[in-house]
Order: structure tokens, then sequence, then C-alpha cells
């Protein structure tokens, strides 16, 4: 069973009940689900995750839906892997990369959606909706499919095709809009008030956020029920980040782990980091963006979570890295030769970020720290397509050793 | 009648210009502000407007034209 109570409204405290809303009537501000968490407490334990099911869905006390009518792709319980390799030639002892791009269609937005399309079945919809230029289409359209719901995804008009095939295989409706990104933002805001359709990040969002728990609750499981000291996690709209370490504190509060005293870093790329320049400004101000980065998948100008990870920032006392653009190919390559995973720019976000804090002294070599990796490189081959350079011979014994020089 | 809730950000150069009571009274659109941070060089508003569609996307754009940065309110809803 669920052990939702409601909604709340994360800046004026107003609450509602249980339903498809995302902003508060009053004040519009976002709206956040509330749980019984004394009743969690009880009945939750250790061995209870341990024998759940191998996915997201073995920590169902603490998500807002059902979890015996879960449209289930089999999100989660991704690995999380020990990077000897990047961490000697960082310096460090205990480095962790937390692989969600292994995810059935290859992001963690698999966790999200994962939580928002149960919800909206729960709540009787037949239409699950996204605005999306790439992961989210994919895990929409792939929940969807599952479910036998129908799904409509908009996509700017301009997008290069092969962004969205990932999506177009599923089968949705997808409705290439005429305008620029700031139009497609407005269009599906306004349809979504206007349709009664299961917008996954608009009027679902709520319990779509939550999913992202998933990702703290199952580090701390798979470092033997404790938190790790530092997380390094890409920003975008500032959600995923806000909710791993939600996901860290309310195990601590049922009891699994301990105290939690991470600190939790944010990385951007320089071309769309309107979080680590407010942090940097000491502000909790965000001045929007026109995002013009590489890392496509964190292109969020208008961050809408964007303040409350600043919360965290300050309270856990960790702290935003803008990388250069340039660093973020190289990110990806790094983690390719030294640890075998291909990712998204966003990975090469984190990645080089973590260069950059692991040089600067902020996270230390005997703590352990943990850096996550949200997407798969497939997505997005040309970022990093310049750096292929085959060997091309001609096809004869001689030529391959005199080209390789192999023989020792 | 329509109603449309926006987040208006405000670059320094607008902070002391009287850009919503200006949309109030060049369309016919009323204006209701839910909350606000206004600062030295930067502001935003978070409000609803309410009347004829066209009139608001009037309205909306005359507030683009000055300068002004117009969002959801719920943030950027496109994602990768």
């Amino acid at each position: 069973m669920s052990y939702v109570k409601g909604l709340f409204c994360k800046e004026c405290g107003r609450e509602y009940p249980a339903e498809p809303l995302n902003v508060c009537d009053f004040c519009f501000g976002p709206l956040e689900v509330t749980y019984d968490y004394d009743a969690i407490s009880s009945v939750v334990s250790r061995e209870r995750i341990e024998n759940g099911p191998r996915s997201m869905w073995r920590y169902h006390d603490f998500l807002p839906a059902e979890a015996e009518n879960a449209i289930d792709i089999n999100a989660g319980y991704t690995p999380l892997i020990k990077a000897n390799n990047l961490a000697r030639s960082l310096g460090l002892d205990e480095l962790y990369l937390k692989n969600d791009a292994v995810n059935p269609s290859f992001s963690f937005k698999d966790r999200v959606v994962a939580v928002a399309s149960t919800k909206a079945r729960e709540f009787g919809f037949d239409t699950l909706a996204c605005a999306s230029t790439g992961n989210l289409a994919g895990s929409v359209a792939a929940h969807a499919a599952r479910a036998g719901m129908r799904a409509f995804v908009f996509i700017p008009a301009d997008l290069e095709r092969g962004k969205i095939l990932g999506a177009a295989v599923y089968g949705p409706t997808l409705v290439a809009v005429d305008g620029s990104y700031d139009d497609v933002n407005r269009l599906c805001s306004e349809l979504s008030d206007s349709y009664n359709w299961a917008f996954v990040n608009i009027n679902m969002r709520p319990y779509y956020a939550e999913g992202s728990k998933s990702l703290g609750f199952e580090v701390a499981e798979q470092l033997g029920w404790r938190a790790p000291d530092n997380c390094i996690v890409p920003g975008a709209s500032g959600s995923l980040f806000t909710k791993i370490w939600k996901g860290l504190n309310e195990f601590s509060s049922a009891g699994l782990i301990g105290d939690v005293n991470t600190r939790m870093f944010i990385c951007q790329a320089e071309g769309c980091a309107p979080i680590v320049t407010a942090h940097k400004a000491g502000d909790f101000a965000i001045r929007p963006v026109k995002p013009n980065t590489i890392a496509k998948s964190l292109a969020i100008g208008n961050p809408a979570d964007g303040y409350f990870a600043l919360r965290v920032l300050e309270a856990t006392g960790g702290s935003g890295c803008a990388v250069p653009e340039e660093e973020v190919a190289e990110g990806i390559k790094d983690l390719a030769e030294m640890e075998g995973i291909f990712t998204e720019p966003a990975g090469g976000v984190v990645v080089a970020s973590l260069k950059r804090l692991a040089r600067s002294g902020q996270i230390k070599p005997w703590e352990t720290t943990v850096a996550f990796i949200t997407g798969n490189g497939y997505k997005t081959q040309e970022v990093v397509e310049d750096t292929v350079r085959p060997v091309l011979i001609k096809p004869t014994f001689a030529a391959f050793e005199e080209a390789l020089s192999v023989r020792p | 009648m329509a109603k449309r809730r926006a987040k208006f950000t405000f670059p320094t150069d607008l902070i002391t210009e009287p850009v919503i009571f200006d949309l109030g009274h060049k369309f016919q659109v009323v204006t209701n502000i839910r909350r606000a941070d206004v600062r030295e060089d930067v502001g935003w508003v978070i409000l609803e407007l309410e009347g004829e569609e066209e009139e608001i996307e009037r309205g909306l754009d005359w507030v683009t034209s000055m300068g002004v940065r117009i969002d959801p309110v719920s943030g950027d809803v496109i994602e990768s």
C-alpha cells in the first residue's frame, strides 16, 4: 500500500489532497507529496527491502504509487561500480559510479516516469504526455507502450531525427512544434490546463519527481546501508539533486541508515549554469538563461527546482561546479577509457566536475564519493565522433605490422 | 474570459519601470500578483492574468518586447 497523505505547497505550506496537481492555487508555488512517515517506519526494514524486487519498486513504501499495479519496465537497481582507475587518476581512495545509463530506456528518467505513469493510471488517465528532446520522450513512450496507454510527445520541429528515434520506436504520437523551446514550454503548459492528460512533469510533477529518491535509496543500500560523504550530481531542473538528498534523509529518519552528513555537489556546463551561478554569487534568486551547451539533457534555463537545489547546497555544505564546454567531451572519454562506461554529455559534465572538485581539494581522498551517471552515450554519439580515428591499412599482414608495430 | 499564470523576470534596467501597471492599462487584462522577489539588480513576479485570450496574448507580447522574460510558473517543462 501507499503511505501518501497528500500534497503540500513548498512555498506557503498549504495542504492539498493527493490529486493531479502541481501548483498551489494560492501562491502558485510547487507542490510536494507528504507521507505518513510513522506508518512507513513501523513496516519498513532492511530485510523487507532486500526481499523486494530487483528494481526501484523494492522501495515502494517510500514512493507515492501502488507497487502492486506498477507500470514496470524494470527501472532501477542499476549497478554501483567502484571506479578504481578513475579514482587513481584523481588521487581518490573510494570513488563509486552510479550507472543509471543502463536503465531500460537508457536514462534515469525511467525512475520518474515509472512513478508518474503508475500514478496516472491510478488517477484514471488513459494518456501520458511530455515535452522532450530525448530521454524523457523515450521513457514516456516506453511506459505508455507497456501500459497500453496513449502517449503524446511534443518536440521542437527542428530537432534532429536521430534524437527522436529512441522515442518514436515505441509508437507514441509525436507532435513537432514549429517554434522555439520557449514556445514548446508555453504550449505544453497551456495544453496541460485544457486536456485531461497526464503530463508527466507538469500535472503529475509532484509524483514524478519522487521517483528520483530511489537513486538515493539504492546508493545507500549498495554501499552497505550508509550514506556517502559526497554526491556528485548533474543539474538540470534541480529536482534529481534535491530528491537524492531527500531519499538519503528518509532512509535515515526511518532508521535504515545512520546520520546523513553527505555533501551534495551539483554539476552544470558553463553554457547553461543558472543554479551554479546563483550559488557562486551567494544568491537564492535564479536568473533564467538561454541555454547554449552541448549537454542538451542539462539545458534547462529556468530550472523549476533551482531555488530548492540552492537550499540543499547550503544545508549540506556542498557546492556547485560549472565546467567549460570543451571539458564535457573530455569527461565522456575519460569515463569510457578508464571505466568502460559510455555516457551522454551530462555524465561528461559530472566527470569533468569530479576532476575539478578532487584537484581543488573540495572532496578528500579518504571520503566515500558517488558520482551519478544518468544517461547513455549511445544516444549522443555525435558529441565524441571527432575522436574516432581508426588505423587504416591495406589488407595485408605486412601493412598491419608496419602500421601498428605491435610485435615485440 | 481566460486566465493565464506566468512568471516575469525583470532585467536590472526595468526594475524601476511600472511594467505590470502599464500592462493593465494598455490592455484589457487584470493582473493579480501572487508571489514576487524584487531586488536592486534583478526581480521576478509570479502573477495571474485574466482577460480575453487574444488580449492576454497581445499583452504578453508587449511585455516581452519591453525586455521582460516570460516563463511558465512551473519552470521549463521541456526536458531532454
